[in-house]
């Protein structure tokens, strides 16, 4: 009798915490496909915002901007800190601890803390607001993650086989393109969707640096909340959300992580 | 071999380099940029001439608006904190002790899957909920509710990771011994999990000190603390060097914070 309870009520507390965790998204999934401007009730099944968010110029370019930003930014950040995870993890040398401590205030300071302070830089160097300089701030915080998920594997998979392979005769090029990259290859696939999700989610370091006419989705989206919000806001979101929870549960099924191994 | 050494230092440096170089130009120049703004009355931008000061810290001890709001932002991480874990921590339990195969599996992914979506859209989606009859929307725990949801799925994350790595023969051990199932949890199971709740205290609480978009989307009136401020300094006041001395007050609780959590951290995770 007391384990039943107990086996209900542990399963009624997961429920309450996924609706708490699903309520409002599911709320404003179901107002994108209202036909009411004003959130209003009777439900009526609507794509007119749908239509109104594909007429409507500044959020298709802003989202335009957004996906090639994360694009150049998952290349971009995969590749260096890739390399760089290489660096640290495949050599002995003076100052490594330091390298991989410097690794630590991008993740750890407020995005706040860091978007005023490139704003002010870019601003008094010349640098400046703008695309590239949104792009600047992805990268700088997408490459300590790619470097801690590509370390990781690093550092669990030792030198041992590139070793056999020099021992073979392989040159490094031939041990790097032949043993080490295809051993990596599944840390640097989730280093770059995280590289991805970092940067298309990234709203305040693309707020600080986005010059007046020029903006990335969530600068786009705010700016609309702000000024009082419109079904259109919703569509997009919804856009948005599912999108990145169909990516999510890809990655997912491919790593299998959380379960039982 | 000092040739061999040497070429490994060199090789080390050559694949260490772009990526060091990149965040030395957008991360350590810019924070440098920005406590040098600090001491100065004016931005030196548009040939400006502007002297060095200590005005913008001494207003920040001596104007109550500022010390208050400052005070507001740590009130705010605190409860975000403390009920971030109080719900998050028996739902990590629950998942890690109670529930097997691949229901945990599932379980786990619906409770993480919100928190790699958009932070703004939910926050946003949060403005559905609170308005109209409820009438929260634009109160402070119309924020507390936003940022609890932002950082829950941490809490259950990482209480769940150090919660599955306890070995259930411990705790199997502690009740054949004679302790009742509160007890084995007291002296057990809570104190081998203490590294995943300092995780998420460290994780939640930083972040939450220096938000500002949910307190001005969910908070109207209500937003009024350190991270608003400071936005508006860059973004409607343009007092740039006022703002960036602020910033690095803000940053100076962090590093405060964490120094404080530092021994603690270091006891439980070596």
């Amino acid at each position: 009798m007391a384990t039943s309870l107990a086996h209900w009520l542990t399963r009624t507390y997961l429920a309450v915490i996924l609706l708490f965790l699903y309520l409002p998204i599911a709320v404003m999934i179901l107002m994108a496909f209202n036909a009411s401007p004003l959130y209003e009730f009777p439900f009526e099944f609507d794509l007119i915002w749908f239509k109104a968010l594909l007429k409507n110029e500044k959020l298709m370019t802003a989202g335009f901007n957004s996906i090639g930003i994360a694009l150049a930014n998952t290349v971009v950040a995969t590749v260096l800190g890739t390399l760089g995870s290489l660096g640290l993890n495949r050599y002995e040398f003076r100052g490594r601890q330091l390298l991989e401590i410097l690794l630590l205030p991008p993740i750890t300071i407020p995005w706040l803390i860091i978007g005023t302070s490139m704003l002010i830089f870019f601003f008094w160097t010349g640098i400046g607001r703008g695309l590239h300089s949104i792009l600047l701030g992805h990268v700088a915080l997408s490459i300590p993650y790619v470097m801690i998920v590509v370390g990781s594997r690093l550092k669990t998979h030792g030198a041992s086989l590139e070793e056999a392979a020099a021992t073979l005769g392989a040159n490094p090029w031939q041990a790097f393109w032949r043993v080490t990259l295809p051993a990596l290859s599944p840390s640097i696939v989730a280093a770059a969707l995280f590289a991805f999700a970092v940067s298309f989610d990234q709203f305040v370091i693309s707020y600080f640096l986005a010059p007046p006419g020029t903006s990335t989705l969530p600068v786009e989206i705010y700016t609309s909340i702000r000024k009082g919000f419109t079904p259109e806001i919703n569509a997009i979101s919804t856009v948005i959300i599912l999108v990145s929870m169909g990516l999510m549960l890809l990655v997912a099924r491919q790593y299998r992580f959380g379960g039982e191994r | 071999m000092p040739g061999l050494v040497a070429r490994q230092t060199r090789a080390a440096i050559a694949l260490t380099a772009p990526a060091y170089l990149w965040l030395a130009l957008t991360i350590f120049l810019p924070l440098s940029a920005m406590a040098y703004f600090s001491f100065l009355d004016v931005a030196p931008i548009g040939g400006r001439e502007s002297h060095f000061t200590l005005s913008h810290y001494i207003a920040f001890f001596t104007k109550e608006v500022y010390w208050r709001n400052a005070w507001r932002s740590f009130e705010l991480g605190f409860y975000v904190t403390l009920l971030c874990l109080i719900f998050g921590y028996p739902a990590a339990h629950i998942l890690a002790k109670h529930i097997h195969g691949r229901w945990r599996e599932a379980l786990f992914l619906l409770v993480i899957l919100p928190f790699w979506s958009n932070a703004l859209v939910r926050t946003f989606s949060w403005t559905m909920v609170l308005r109209g009859e409820l009438g929260l929307l634009f109160t402070y725990w119309a924020i507390v509710i936003g940022l609890v949801h932002a950082y829950l799925p941490y809490a259950i994350l990482t209480c769940y990771i150090s919660l599955q790595s306890i070995d259930d023969s411990l705790i199997e051990a502690a009740r054949s011994l004679g302790a009742s199932p509160l007890q084995a949890f007291l002296r057990v199971t809570l104190p081998l999990s203490i590294p995943g709740l300092l995780a998420a205290v460290i994780l939640i609480f930083v972040p939450v000190i220096g938000s500002f978009m949910e307190p001005r989307i969910l908070g109207g009136k209500s937003a009024i603390m350190l991270g608003p401020i400071i936005e508006n300094q860059f973004t409607a006041v343009f007092n740039w060097p006022l703002g960036a001395a602020l910033s690095f007050l803000m940053l100076g609780i962090v590093l405060v914070f964490l120094l404080a959590a530092s021994p603690i951290l270091r006891r439980h995770w070596q």
